[in-house]
């Protein structure tokens, strides 16, 4: 039987909404699931944590030196867990940190690692997306000793939060490294709903023009509770921060609705939308790509469209 | 000091991606291959550094099929100085060109490893990572900006959330992400120089380097298609559609 180590990506005391989702591919794999909270004083985590569905265990390491998540001082705590502890599986959300973090953990194994799963077949069997989403891969990654993944969370839905699961402080042994340290983040705050786990998104791209230009994508957004999100056109332009980057390499959603506004439809956007469920396409060139994807298209000027929109719905 | 890059060929990013029939892999054959767009970047900040009389050397690193040597000339025509060719016909998983690319390192001792923070074609984002681990040494991701500076690097990472910074020791592996530079267009003069300058080819064997357990590839599907929806005339009938289906 599996026995699964869940590496749970946190902050300012909240547990991220991912690992929720990262359960639920925990889950499909079957077997015990142990949850880890590296922290400073991870306890509050740790309970958040203990109340998701299937969790066997929550296993705290706290240390002054996890005070902000880096690959370098995590990896060699994860490898002393995963190895003390007998597990079958090491997996994370395939978040920024989880894909900084778990090649470092996978290669101290001595592991190849299974990038962002989006189904599972079997313990050591999984689906996993290439060349942005344009295939799709089924694999089977070597048992022994462990596998080492990271969970695609457009995938998966998140699991109750209706258990009660033991808290444990775990120590572990191993050696931190001096060589790597964080000097700061600019964390870019915002009212609006969480673009990866929002059940509505508006995106804008390049054809805004402008960063006050967004401000009628805002507008939108905000009159129907939704995230925001952009292509990496508006992003790369400076009309928004690079968190909001929708597509292959920025984030990948699935939420119920997607509206977008002045987004041709390139493969390395299309590749970060796909799972949405309804697609609604506003652009004036009724030869964008993105209308072979969208349930709804409209030919429009998106700066009449979009405040049109607003007004009506 | 000197700077290794790792370079990729892959297909080019504006092709679209055909999958084989028989599920057996995506066609390559007679389409269009190019360096992997975030090693455009790699070098790039590599060229850039050495212009403000950070870097003095730069060498270029790929592993892969007779083919790749094209690869290696775009390399020396941004501007490295020199590559190496480690020869292989096999694919290469990320574990296994983390090895290589140890071997290679040691042999070269560089202060600093650039690489795009994925490429196109597996989308693992692993190698670089990989490699700092096996080696030891302080990785930075996804780096939208690098500062280099007594022997530390400081580095702007886009991260979910934001921005993160960090200073590393060097050496150091910085893998680089979209934001971090626009690579430069090549002249004809550069690539025509290019075509002199050294390629060194060697092997896993020769670098004693020992394959990792690979992850098999047992079927590889395109992704289900989304059928094209319906156009609509205005805005009153899109609300309509979105009310319709309880979606606003």
């Amino acid at each position: 039987m599996s026995k699964i180590l869940l590496i749970a990506e946190h902050a300012d005391g909240q547990l991220n909404a991912g690992v929720a989702k990262a359960m639920d591919c925990a889950q499909q794999i079957g077997g015990d699931v142990d949850v880890a909270i590296l922290a400073e004083s991870g306890q509050s985590v740790a309970e958040q944590a203990a109340k998701l569905a299937g969790v066997t265990r929550v296993l705290v390491v706290d240390n002054a030196a996890n005070a902000h998540p880096m690959a370098a001082t995590l990896a060699p705590q994860i490898v002393a867990l995963a190895q003390q502890g007998g597990y079958s599986h090491v997996i994370s959300t395939n978040s920024t940190q989880g894909k900084d973090l778990m090649p470092r953990v996978a290669a101290l194994l001595g592991v190849p690692q299974v990038t962002d799963i989006m189904a599972v077949h079997g313990p050591n069997s999984f689906d996993r997306p290439i060349y942005a989403g344009n295939a799709i891969i089924t694999v089977e990654a070597p048992a022994e000793p462990l596998i080492c993944g990271t969970v695609r969370l457009a995938s998966f839905q998140p699991v109750a939060s209706d258990n009660s699961a033991p808290v444990e402080a775990a120590s572990v042994d191993a050696e931190i490294p001096s060589h790597t340290r964080f000097q700061g983040v600019e964390i870019h705050k915002s009212d609006r709903p969480d673009l990866q786990s929002a059940p509505r998104v508006v995106s804008g791209g390049r054809a805004l023009g402008s960063s006050e230009n967004f401000e009628i994508i805002y507008k939108l957004a905000d009159k129907i509770g939704a995230a925001v999100g952009a292509s990496r056109a508006a992003v790369d332009s400076g009309y928004v921060p690079n968190d909001m980057q929708v597509g292959q390499t920025g984030k990948i959603i699935a939420p119920e609705l997607y509206i977008c506004a002045g987004i041709s439809g390139a493969i390395q956007h299309l590749a970060g939308i796909k799972d949405a469920r309804t697609i609604v396409a506003i652009n004036k060139d009724e030869e964008a790509p993105i209308f072979e994807v969208a349930d709804y298209g409209l030919v429009g000027d998106l700066f009449e469209v979009v405040p049109e929109l607003a007004e009506k719905l | 000091m000197k700077a290794l890059v790792s370079v990729k060929r892959v297909v080019d990013y504006n092709v679209r991606i055909q999958v084989k029939g028989d599920g057996s892999g995506v066609v390559t054959d007679g389409v269009k291959h190019s360096m992997n767009p975030f090693d455009e970047i790699a070098m790039e900040e590599a060229v850039r550094l050495r212009e403000k009389g950070i870097v003095s050397e730069i060498v270029a690193v790929t592993i892969g099929g007779a083919k790749s040597e094209e690869t290696l000339r775009t390399a020396l025509a941004f501007g490295a100085d020199r590559a190496i060719h480690v020869k292989t016909e096999e694919a290469v998983e990320p574990l296994t060109a983390a090895r290589t690319l140890k071997a290679v390192f040691e042999k070269e001792s560089p202060e600093l490893f650039l690489m795009g923070k994925q490429a196109i074609d597996d989308d693992a984002n692993q190698t670089g990572q990989m490699t700092a681990a096996l080696l030891g040494l302080p990785q930075a991701t996804f780096a939208s900006k690098v500062e280099i500076a007594d022997g530390k690097a400081t580095v702007t990472r886009e991260i979910d959330a934001g921005l993160e910074t960090l200073e590393v020791d060097l050496p150091a592996v910085i893998t680089t992400d979209l934001r971090l530079n626009e690579p430069r267009y090549l002249k004809l003069p550069d690539i025509m120089k290019a075509k002199k300058k050294p390629v060194d080819a060697t092997s896993l064997d020769e670098l004693g380097v020992e394959p990792a357990a690979a992850i098999k590839v047992t079927k590889t599907a395109p992704p289900p298609e989304r059928s094209k929806g319906e156009m609509v005339k205005d805005v009153d009938e899109l609300v309509e559609k979105l009310k319709s289906k309880g979606l606003v």
